[in-house]
């Protein structure tokens, strides 16, 4: 159960080791990885476990957490360790919640537009903050997840306080031209989620992809290495490193947006600490170093927190063990065993 | 108002432990205890169970306390970051362990204490007044011991043979190894201070706030802010970051509903770091 997805995401992630974050262009092998892993997806998964809404909804969680963690593994390529994720998926989650609510946007519309409003607001606060580093950064994004969550509780009438907002419509169809192109979606099944959440992690890794084999990719990563020799060479380190932030504030927002319609609620808890520290940590579990690296961590340890359920009220402390034994030793990453396969089999 | 100054310092005292605690660890391994909260909270708990169930003496209590959490932070340092250290690749691995050990903690306490809010019988009675404030022989008590307690870690660190080892790998680090210090053990030790200084916080306040399980992040959120006002590292720093948040606290809780004070403080405390990154005391970096 879940397995396929996983094999599946593993098998990515070989591409993702072996063509490196750190140079373009695929090979036809790693192409034919990355379709297997898309069939699998969309074919594979439905088809096998489209019967139970459970699985299909652990995957549709996996599936978003990914994606937004995708945009915690950008910040990550500038060399910073970013807390505040938790808060940019609160912000986009209000924001399309307090849009289809209030002025009955569709859902269509309300995706992009919280993406849009909380990369907005990350540039807004990431642009004094990201003169930070290191701990002080890490503390002061720690620090920003809880000041949004306060901000959500009492944001008096626009967010409903701790009641959170509840009832947001679930997605319409889209239609052109009388021809109906996205069918509504209906309560009690989830694959259409599923399926929306696949497309969006398929775009997310796409996109990130394309992202950091451009120049902006190989600029981020200047960054990482040494902001003052990036900007002795006439890189503008402010502007991209905002630039960074703003994107992932984005793929946070619409991940946000994507629950509170998924949920069809949203708390000022919907997001806490623990939520920004996960992101943080699939991103590592599954290797900085890889593009592929948040969604193996996300769906790895999102099955495995759901397998845990069998020793109920141990989960959460076997799965706290689990995590420093995988710090411990595989300290880049479970990628990284794949990468060490390939290249024994190299030499 | 009178009895807003009167919280506040109550507060600051308490708060220096805590801020006193990281700022140790922080200078001595460059490590940032994602898990001080957390072992707060342990310290709290632990109060709990020995003077709040089995009725043992409180002071005894509080020196299982430092047993607890000094073995806890030796084991941490010994066991995961002087590993992480010659290992690691990155330098967010350790900052990220350092999470990873918040994130066990929690699931610790979790899995162990339950959810429920616990508090402990008073250990002294009675009310002091003063002017037009009270101030409750409890939290006096608290106040005192906190106090007693940072004069006494100052005075270690200064004064004695370790002390002078631990601020000589502040220092740094290569030579203080070349001049003869076992660097892994004086490390081990510094942790294990900082934690008992944590889990001390933890177990005086737990006589005025009670304890839960989820306070952890709560109180290390606390902590990195007093760090950030103060400037990361620096003891004066600590101490002074101590005293703005109490008072801050003390103040906003006073005249202001709820959590926006925290959100005041969050606001200011963004644009406080625009104006001055490295804090009030600490020296300017990168």
């Amino acid at each position: 159960m879940g397995i396929e997805v996983e094999q599946g995401a593993v098998r990515a992630g070989r591409v993702g080791a072996s063509s490196g974050s750190e140079n373009g262009g695929l090979t036809r092998g790693q192409k034919f990885q990355f379709a297997l892993l898309v069939l699998a997806l969309f074919v594979a998964v439905p088809i096998l476990l489209g019967h139970s809404p459970y699985f299909i909804t652990v995957l549709t969680n996996a599936a978003i957490l990914s994606f937004i963690s995708l945009g915690v593994w950008i910040t990550f390529s500038i060399g910073r360790m970013n807390l505040a994720q938790g808060a940019f998926a609160l912000v986009g989650g209000y924001a399309s919640a307090i849009l289809a609510t209030r002025y009955g946007v569709s859902f269509w519309l309300c995706l992009p537009l919280s993406g849009l409003v909380s990369s907005a607001l990350g540039a807004l606060i990431g642009w004094p903050v990201l003169r930070l580093k290191g701990v002080y950064f890490a503390m002061t994004t720690l620090s920003l997840t809880e000041a949004i969550r306060l901000l959500a509780l009492n944001g008096g009438d626009l967010t409903k306080g701790a009641t959170g907002i509840v009832n947001i419509p679930r997605p319409g169809a889209i239609k052109i031209f009388g021809l109906t192109i996205v069918p509504e979606f209906n309560g009690a099944d989830p694959l259409p989620f599923y399926f929306l959440a696949c497309v969006l992690l398929v775009l997310g890794l796409v996109g990130v992809w394309r992202l950091s084999t451009s120049r902006l990719g190989w600029v981020f990563r200047s960054l990482r290495q040494n902001e003052d020799l990036a900007t002795s060479i006439g890189i503008n380190v402010a502007k991209y490193r905002v630039i960074a932030f703003a994107v992932c504030c984005f793929m946070g927002g619409i991940g946000g947006a994507f629950f509170s319609v998924f949920h069809q609620n949203i708390y000022p808890a919907t997001y806490t600490i623990a939520d920004s520290v996960n992101f943080m940590l699939y991103c590592f579990l599954g290797g900085l170093s890889y593009i592929f690296g948040p969604v193996v961590g996300a769906f790895l340890l999102v099955i495995a927190f759901e397998l845990l359920h069998a020793v109920q009220d141990y989960q959460a402390l076997i799965y706290g063990v689990l995590m420093i034994v995988c710090m411990l030793w595989l300290p880049n990453g479970i990628l990284s065993l794949g990468l060490r396969h390939v290249s024994k089999g190299k030499g | 108002m009178e009895q807003v100054l009167i919280n506040g310092v109550v507060l600051a005292v308490n708060y220096a432990l805590i801020a006193l605690g990281i700022t140790l660890i922080f200078s001595i391994m460059n490590i940032l205890n994602f898990a001080h909260g957390q072992m707060f909270m342990i310290g709290g708990f632990v109060v709990y169970y020995l003077y709040g169930i089995f009725k043992i003496n409180y002071f005894v209590s509080l020196l299982a306390v430092v047993i607890v959490l000094g073995a806890i932070g030796w084991s941490f340092e010994t066991f995961f970051f002087r590993r992480m250290r010659r290992m690691a690749t990155r330098e967010e691995n350790s900052m990220l362990l350092a999470v990873g050990t918040a994130l066990l903690l929690e699931n610790l306490a979790l899995s162990i204490f339950g959810e429920k809010q616990r508090g402990v019988p008073p250990v002294v009675t009675g009310v002091f007044r003063i002017g037009t404030a009270y101030l409750p022989a409890g939290r006096l008590l608290v106040m005192v011991l906190a106090l007693v307690l940072i004069i006494g870690l100052l005075l270690f660190v200064q004064y004695t043979k370790l002390g002078r080892a631990m601020r000589a790998l502040a220092q740094d680090r290569e030579v203080t190894h070349l001049m003869g210090v076992n660097v892994d053990r004086v490390a081990a030790y510094g942790f294990a201070l900082g934690a008992a200084l944590a889990g001390l916080a933890g177990g005086l306040l737990v006589t005025v706030f009670g304890v839960n399980s989820g306070v952890g992040n709560v109180y290390s959120i606390k902590a990195f802010i007093m760090i950030m006002i103060g400037g990361a590292g620096v003891v004066p720093g600590a101490i002074l970051g101590a005293i703005v948040l109490g008072f801050v606290e003390a103040i906003g809780y006073a005249l202001l509903p709820g959590s926006i004070t925290y959100l005041l403080i969050f606001t200011g405390l963004i644009i406080f770091l625009l104006l001055r990154p490295q804090g009030l005391l600490g020296k300017p970096w990168g």
